[in-house]
Protein backbone atom coordinates (compact mmCIF):
# COMPACT_ATOMS: atom_id res chain seq x y z
CA UNK A 1 0.00 0.00 0.00
CA UNK A 2 3.01 2.30 0.03
CA UNK A 3 2.75 2.97 -3.70
CA UNK A 4 -0.07 5.49 -3.28
CA UNK A 5 0.22 6.82 0.26
CA UNK A 6 -1.88 9.97 -0.31
CA UNK A 7 -4.71 7.98 -1.89
CA UNK A 8 -4.61 5.37 0.86
CA UNK A 9 -4.90 8.01 3.60
CA UNK A 10 -7.85 9.75 1.91
CA UNK A 11 -9.64 6.46 1.45
CA UNK A 12 -9.00 5.35 5.00
CA UNK A 13 -10.74 8.57 6.08
CA UNK A 14 -13.80 7.78 3.97
CA UNK A 15 -13.90 4.23 5.35
CA UNK A 16 -13.58 5.44 8.94
CA UNK A 17 -16.36 8.00 8.37
CA UNK A 18 -18.63 5.24 7.04
CA UNK A 19 -17.83 3.00 10.04
CA UNK A 20 -18.43 5.85 12.52
CA UNK A 21 -21.75 6.77 10.93
CA UNK A 22 -22.86 3.18 11.44
CA UNK A 23 -21.48 2.13 14.82
CA UNK A 24 -20.23 5.34 16.49
CA UNK A 25 -16.53 4.53 16.63
CA UNK A 26 -14.14 2.21 14.83
CA UNK A 27 -14.24 -1.14 16.69
CA UNK A 28 -11.20 -3.29 17.46
CA UNK A 29 -10.62 -6.09 14.97
CA UNK A 30 -12.05 -9.47 15.93
CA UNK A 31 -15.21 -11.55 15.93
CA UNK A 32 -15.58 -11.40 12.17
CA UNK A 33 -14.34 -14.13 9.89
CA UNK A 34 -13.84 -12.73 6.44
CA UNK A 35 -13.02 -15.02 3.56
CA UNK A 36 -11.55 -13.44 0.43
CA UNK A 37 -8.81 -14.55 -1.96
CA UNK A 38 -5.34 -13.26 -1.10
CA UNK A 39 -4.76 -12.60 -4.77
CA UNK A 40 -7.60 -11.85 -7.20
CA UNK A 41 -6.62 -12.08 -10.83
CA UNK A 42 -9.82 -10.38 -11.94
CA UNK A 43 -11.10 -7.47 -9.84
CA UNK A 44 -14.47 -7.61 -11.60
CA UNK A 45 -15.67 -10.52 -9.55
CA UNK A 46 -13.99 -11.24 -6.24
CA UNK A 47 -15.78 -13.76 -4.01
CA UNK A 48 -16.40 -12.70 -0.42
CA UNK A 49 -17.99 -14.56 2.44
CA UNK A 50 -18.27 -13.58 6.08
CA UNK A 51 -19.53 -14.96 9.34
CA UNK A 52 -19.99 -13.03 12.56
CA UNK A 53 -19.09 -14.87 15.77
CA UNK A 54 -22.18 -13.78 17.71
CA UNK A 55 -25.44 -15.38 18.82
CA UNK A 56 -28.60 -14.82 16.78
CA UNK A 57 -31.07 -15.05 19.65
CA UNK A 58 -34.19 -13.00 20.17
CA UNK A 59 -32.45 -10.91 22.83
CA UNK A 60 -29.03 -10.21 21.33
CA UNK A 61 -28.32 -10.64 17.63
CA UNK A 62 -26.42 -9.13 14.76
CA UNK A 63 -28.58 -6.50 13.05
CA UNK A 64 -26.32 -5.20 10.27
CA UNK A 65 -23.07 -6.05 8.53
CA UNK A 66 -21.48 -3.36 6.38
CA UNK A 67 -18.89 -4.28 3.75
CA UNK A 68 -16.42 -1.58 2.70
CA UNK A 69 -13.49 -1.40 0.29
CA UNK A 70 -10.89 1.32 0.93
CA UNK A 71 -9.44 1.55 -2.57
CA UNK A 72 -12.57 1.83 -4.71
CA UNK A 73 -13.98 5.13 -6.07
CA UNK A 74 -16.55 4.87 -3.27
CA UNK A 75 -15.96 2.68 -0.19
CA UNK A 76 -19.52 1.32 -0.02
CA UNK A 77 -20.00 -2.28 -1.13
CA UNK A 78 -23.08 -3.59 0.65
CA UNK A 79 -25.00 -3.60 3.92
CA UNK A 80 -26.58 -6.90 5.02
CA UNK A 81 -29.53 -6.64 7.43
CA UNK A 82 -30.27 -9.59 9.73
CA UNK A 83 -33.00 -10.67 12.14
CA UNK A 84 -33.13 -13.59 14.62
CA UNK A 85 -34.99 -15.45 11.81
CA UNK A 86 -31.78 -15.29 9.77
CA UNK A 87 -30.45 -18.00 12.09
CA UNK A 88 -26.85 -17.16 11.30
CA UNK A 89 -25.10 -13.82 10.68
CA UNK A 90 -23.29 -14.99 7.60
CA UNK A 91 -23.46 -14.42 3.89
CA UNK A 92 -21.57 -14.25 0.67
CA UNK A 93 -21.47 -12.23 -2.52
CA UNK A 94 -19.04 -11.14 -5.24
CA UNK A 95 -17.52 -7.69 -5.47
CA UNK A 96 -15.61 -5.36 -7.74
CA UNK A 97 -12.22 -4.14 -6.59
CA UNK A 98 -10.50 -1.34 -8.52
CA UNK A 99 -7.06 -2.46 -7.32
CA UNK A 100 -5.16 -3.91 -4.39
CA UNK A 101 -6.88 -2.78 -1.21
CA UNK A 102 -8.43 -3.69 2.13
CA UNK A 103 -11.92 -5.11 2.41
CA UNK A 104 -13.57 -4.40 5.75
CA UNK A 105 -16.64 -5.93 7.39
CA UNK A 106 -18.27 -4.17 10.35
CA UNK A 107 -21.03 -5.84 12.37
CA UNK A 108 -23.57 -4.02 14.51
CA UNK A 109 -25.28 -5.98 17.30
CA UNK A 110 -28.66 -5.25 18.86
CA UNK A 111 -27.03 -4.52 22.24
CA UNK A 112 -25.01 -1.66 20.73
CA UNK A 113 -21.69 -3.51 20.48
CA UNK A 114 -19.74 -3.78 17.23
CA UNK A 115 -17.15 -6.05 15.65
CA UNK A 116 -14.79 -5.64 12.71
CA UNK A 117 -12.71 -7.71 10.33
CA UNK A 118 -10.29 -6.60 7.65
CA UNK A 119 -8.44 -8.38 4.86
CA UNK A 120 -6.16 -7.19 2.09
CA UNK A 121 -6.76 -8.43 -1.44
CA UNK A 122 -4.08 -8.07 -4.12
CA UNK A 123 -5.77 -7.37 -7.44
CA UNK A 124 -3.97 -8.09 -10.70
CA UNK A 125 -6.55 -6.52 -13.08
CA UNK A 126 -8.80 -3.84 -11.58
CA UNK A 127 -12.57 -4.09 -11.82
CA UNK A 128 -13.79 -0.53 -12.30
CA UNK A 129 -12.24 0.42 -15.63
CA UNK A 130 -13.97 1.07 -18.90
CA UNK B 1 -30.56 -5.94 -21.74
CA UNK B 2 -31.52 -9.59 -21.81
CA UNK B 3 -34.61 -10.68 -19.92
CA UNK B 4 -33.88 -10.52 -16.23
CA UNK B 5 -34.43 -13.86 -14.59
CA UNK B 6 -33.76 -14.44 -10.90
CA UNK B 7 -32.57 -17.85 -9.78
CA UNK B 8 -32.85 -19.25 -6.25
CA UNK B 9 -31.53 -22.45 -4.72
CA UNK B 10 -33.13 -23.42 -1.42
CA UNK B 11 -33.82 -26.77 0.23
CA UNK B 12 -37.34 -28.19 -0.26
CA UNK B 13 -37.44 -29.92 3.13
CA UNK B 14 -36.07 -29.21 6.59
CA UNK B 15 -36.64 -30.06 10.23
CA UNK B 16 -38.07 -27.47 12.64
CA UNK B 17 -35.32 -25.17 13.90
CA UNK B 18 -32.96 -25.95 11.04
CA UNK B 19 -30.84 -23.12 9.65
CA UNK B 20 -30.96 -23.52 5.87
CA UNK B 21 -28.73 -21.90 3.27
CA UNK B 22 -30.30 -19.97 0.38
CA UNK B 23 -28.34 -19.01 -2.73
CA UNK B 24 -29.58 -16.42 -5.21
CA UNK B 25 -28.38 -15.09 -8.52
CA UNK B 26 -29.89 -12.59 -10.95
CA UNK B 27 -28.59 -11.67 -14.37
CA UNK B 28 -28.10 -7.91 -14.34
CA UNK B 29 -25.32 -5.69 -15.72
CA UNK B 30 -24.92 -3.65 -12.48
CA UNK B 31 -23.81 -0.62 -14.52
CA UNK B 32 -21.66 1.20 -11.99
CA UNK B 33 -22.00 4.80 -13.23
CA UNK B 34 -18.17 4.98 -13.30
CA UNK B 35 -17.75 3.93 -16.92
CA UNK B 36 -17.72 6.06 -20.07
CA UNK B 37 -18.91 5.10 -23.54
CA UNK B 38 -16.59 5.28 -26.55
CA UNK B 39 -17.40 9.00 -27.05
CA UNK B 40 -16.37 9.76 -23.48
CA UNK B 41 -19.88 10.29 -22.13
CA UNK B 42 -20.56 8.81 -18.73
CA UNK B 43 -22.84 5.73 -18.80
CA UNK B 44 -25.59 6.29 -16.21
CA UNK B 45 -25.67 4.04 -13.17
CA UNK B 46 -28.22 1.25 -13.20
CA UNK B 47 -27.89 -1.39 -10.51
CA UNK B 48 -29.96 -3.66 -8.32
CA UNK B 49 -29.89 -1.50 -5.19
CA UNK B 50 -31.86 -3.66 -2.76
CA UNK B 51 -32.61 -7.32 -2.15
CA UNK B 52 -35.31 -8.43 0.30
CA UNK B 53 -36.12 -11.95 1.56
CA UNK B 54 -39.41 -12.78 3.31
CA UNK B 55 -40.75 -15.96 4.87
CA UNK B 56 -44.55 -16.26 5.07
CA UNK B 57 -44.81 -12.49 4.59
CA UNK B 58 -42.24 -11.50 7.25
CA UNK B 59 -39.02 -9.85 6.13
CA UNK B 60 -36.09 -11.64 7.75
CA UNK B 61 -33.11 -10.57 5.65
CA UNK B 62 -32.20 -7.79 3.22
CA UNK B 63 -29.15 -6.28 1.53
CA UNK B 64 -28.43 -2.76 0.28
CA UNK B 65 -26.17 -3.07 -2.74
CA UNK B 66 -23.70 -0.50 -4.06
CA UNK B 67 -22.09 -0.36 -7.53
CA UNK B 68 -19.13 -2.30 -6.09
CA UNK B 69 -21.20 -5.50 -6.27
CA UNK B 70 -20.29 -7.50 -9.39
CA UNK B 71 -22.51 -7.89 -12.44
CA UNK B 72 -25.04 -10.73 -12.08
CA UNK B 73 -25.19 -10.21 -8.32
CA UNK B 74 -24.87 -13.37 -6.24
CA UNK B 75 -26.05 -13.49 -2.64
CA UNK B 76 -26.12 -16.35 -0.20
CA UNK B 77 -27.54 -16.21 3.31
CA UNK B 78 -29.41 -18.31 5.91
CA UNK B 79 -32.89 -18.74 7.33
CA UNK B 80 -34.06 -20.46 10.50
CA UNK B 81 -37.28 -22.32 9.71
CA UNK B 82 -39.83 -23.48 12.31
CA UNK B 83 -42.80 -24.26 10.04
CA UNK B 84 -43.62 -24.98 6.42
CA UNK B 85 -44.15 -21.99 4.21
CA UNK B 86 -43.03 -19.87 1.34
CA UNK B 87 -39.97 -17.73 0.81
CA UNK B 88 -40.38 -14.63 -1.36
CA UNK B 89 -37.37 -12.83 -2.80
CA UNK B 90 -37.40 -9.38 -4.40
CA UNK B 91 -34.69 -7.51 -6.28
CA UNK B 92 -35.17 -3.73 -6.69
CA UNK B 93 -33.68 -2.10 -9.80
CA UNK B 94 -32.60 1.59 -9.99
CA UNK B 95 -35.17 1.98 -12.79
CA UNK B 96 -38.00 1.09 -10.40
CA UNK B 97 -38.48 -2.48 -11.64
CA UNK B 98 -38.91 -5.21 -9.04
CA UNK B 99 -38.02 -8.80 -9.91
CA UNK B 100 -39.53 -11.54 -7.78
CA UNK B 101 -39.12 -15.25 -7.15
CA UNK B 102 -40.45 -17.62 -4.51
CA UNK B 103 -39.70 -21.08 -3.11
CA UNK B 104 -41.73 -23.24 -0.77
CA UNK B 105 -40.27 -25.39 1.96
CA UNK B 106 -41.77 -28.29 3.86
CA UNK B 107 -40.77 -28.32 7.53
CA UNK B 108 -41.57 -31.46 9.49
Amino acid sequence: MTLFPALAIADEGAVNDAIKSMVGEVPAEGGVSLDLPEIAENGNTVPLSFEIDAPMGDDVHVTDVMILADGNPSPDVAVFHFTPMSGKAAGSTRLRLAGTQNVIAVAQLSDGSAMMGKKQVKVTIGGCGG
Amino acid sequence: MATIRPRVKAPRKAAPGDVVEIKTLINHGMESGQRKDKDGNPIPRQIINKFVAEFNGTEFFSVDLAPAISANPYLSFYAKVQESGEFTFRWHDDDGSVYEDSKSIEVA
